[in-house]
């Protein structure tokens, strides 16, 4: 049951923009092209959605095209939300930055950027946010070790398995004897 | 996996531009600063003492708290959760259970209901008394401190009287509460609230007409409305702008819209503003509090399903299936039906979100949390743009970050 919002949300970007069901109050809506995102971002704050309230990263792996972009847009005013899913490219993930049209958009995006490494272009400063700059991977994937990089790398190099284990306490057995 | 490039420190992150003009110096403040509230670096282009330009660089409490919540079941991820605003558990708790609720499709009892209104908004009266003591101690009140603190404490002592724990309490759970009110908690509570007002006034007494501390903080550090909603200010900090937005009254939850409370908001979204509401959400989150013992009714503490709720002790030794109830949720836990769900709740901080995927799974798929408090440091830059060093300590105090959220 689309409401009227995403009605003409779709007639004003046919093609791009999918009309999905509505789960929980939100509406939600598709958009399965990222290139015309800051158009369709442009219409939406003209239409009212002056807060941009989150911008998260889903990993859905064994899909393809396996990642989403979703930003939860609020009307102040009005007091209606709307959800964007947005669906990049998986061999080079790429969005749109929407910097330009709520400010609030560029700190999110780097925390995108840093946890599933998927890049905003025209991002003014897109560096990793939360892990230091030399860090390997991107955690929030949902192929990354939960245990972190070195879980991997205990298994690569076994002759160097005291560099990661901590050190055996005097009178404590070894594990699984 | 991919792997990014290892590049080292570059000297770019530390020069805000390129070409620098004039008489301009970089001042690099914290990770560990007294006045910033926890490990928040600020690095500020100084022209003599106006900060021109700032950048905050957060992450350096970053635990992976989302990453965590997806390998622990439903249930076990209020743990992680709790742990992100360590000032205000509650909420976070209560923001996550909501969700996950909605998910479910379950509705939990009235009396669920009013104790969890009952111990968010205590919560919220702990949280704001922890950053008015610390906001007047780094302003230069120091005896506030000592006042807010003691009345944090007998917060904090009911927290422990109701759940075991004061600081983590992880009270609120996936169809109720972690377990029911102690026998004499309400007078327990009812002897605190009537206590409230005249400590309240104490309060507002040492400094509501305090003129050293009202010269520091008024006309400091201010944002326009517009700002304070491009750049994703929420609670206090937005409705100090005159937004009178507060989600318990946009998107109610827990029966909000049968309460009477007032929004406070303010005029200039200066400091000083961002002060009176706070003071003020105290007085409004007392009544709340009383309006909650009031209405306190008896009746169950949790739903009665027993795939979701563990059974209680003498059900399981009597009965084989609830054995095997019990064996089944603290072993595997419970699934959930695939979808998502956001889920928004008033925080002490502002607005925090749960964005909830689930694949149908007895753990979550995906838990993205809105953190207020990110958004909040986020727009240091705005909010500290030509001001005098010195008020950057009053700027931050009042913006009130917690870093165990913003870095998660």
């Amino acid at each position: 049951m689309p409401d009227a919002l995403v009605e003409r949300l779709v007639e004003a970007f046919p093609g791009v923009v999918e009309p999905l069901e509505t789960p929980f109050d939100i509406p939600q809506v598709r958009v399965n092209d990222p290139a015309p995102l800051v158009e369709i971002c442009r219409w939406l704050k003209d239409d009212g959605f002056n807060m941009l309230i989150d911008i998260g990263g889903v990993d859905y792996l064994p899909r393809p095209n396996r990642f989403e972009v979703v930003y939860h847009l609020l009307d102040m005013s009005a007091l209606r939300r709307l959800r964007l899913r947005v669906i990049p490219n998986e061999e080079k993930p790429e969005v749109p930055s929407v910097g330009e049209v709520w400010p609030s958009a560029l700190a999110p995006e780097r925390e995108v950027y840093d946890l599933f490494g998927i890049t905003f272009t025209g991002h003014p400063d897109l560096r990793r946010i939360m892990l230091p700059d030399n860090w390997r991977g991107h955690p929030l994937r949902k192929d990354y070790p939960l245990q972190g990089p070195r879980f991997n790398e205990e298994k690569k190099f076994p002759s160097q398995q005291a560099r990661f284990r901590a050190p055996k306490l005097p009178g404590t057995l070894e594990p699984g004897k | 996996m991919s792997t990014g490039d290892p590049k080292g420190l570059r000297i770019e992150d530390f020069d805000l531009i390129e070409q620098q003009e004039g008489d301009r110096m970089i001042l690099s403040v914290g990770p560990h600063h007294p006045s910033t509230h926890g490990v928040l670096r600020l690095v500020l282009e100084l022209e003599g003492e106006t900060i021109r330009a700032c950048k905050p660089e957060i992450g350096f409490l970053h635990t992976g708290i989302e990453k965590n919540a997806e390998a622990l079941t439903w249930q076990q991820a209020i743990t992680v959760i709790d742990r992100m605003d360590y000032l205000s558990p509650l909420s976070n708790n209560l923001g996550y259970v909501l969700a996950v609720e909605k998910l479910l499709g379950v509705e939990v009892p009235e009396r669920a209901r009013v104790i969890r209104l009952l111990m968010v908004e205590l919560q919220r009266l702990a949280s704001h008394l922890a950053w008015l003591g610390t906001t007047a101690l780094d302003i230069g009140a120091q005896s506030v401190f000592f006042y807010a603190m003691d009345m944090r404490e007998s917060i904090l002592d009911l927290f422990e009287e109701a759940s075991g724990a004061r600081m983590n309490p992880i009270y609120i759970r996936i169809g109720g509460l972690a377990n029911d009110i102690p026998e004499g908690f309400e007078n327990q509570v009812k002897e605190f609230l009537d206590l409230f007002p005249k400590r309240y006034k104490e309060l507002r007494d040492i400094l509501d007409a305090n003129p050293i501390f009202l010269d520091r903080i008024k006309r400091v550090g201010m944002i326009s409305k517009e700002d304070a909603i491009a750049w994703g200010l929420t609670g206090p900090n937005l409705r100090a702008t005159g937004v009178d937005y507060d989600v318990r009254k946009a998107f109610p939850y827990l029966d909000y819209e049968t309460y009477d409370f007032e929004v406070p908001v303010g005029a200039n979204g200066d400091t000083y503003d961002r002060y009176i509401v706070r003071m003020e959400e105290l007085w409004q989150s007392y009544r709340l509090c009383c309006q909650a013992l009031e209405r306190l009714p008896d009746g169950p503490w949790r739903i009665e399903d027993r795939k979701i709720v563990t059974p209680p002790k003498h059900e399981i030794r009597e009965s084989m299936e609830q054995l095997i109830h019990h064996f089944k949720l603290v072993s595997y836990g419970f699934d959930v039906p695939a979808g998502e769900v956001y889920q928004a709740v008033e925080s002490p901080r502002g607005e925090i979100g749960f964005y909830v995927v689930s694949d149908g799974k007895n753990k979550p798929f995906r838990v993205r949390v809105r953190p207020p408090s990110f958004y909040n440091v986020m727009a240091l830059p705005k909010l500290l743009e030509d001001c005098l060093i010195a008020d950057m300590v009053s700027v931050i105090a009042t913006v009130d970050p917690v870093f165990g959220e913003v870095d998660r």
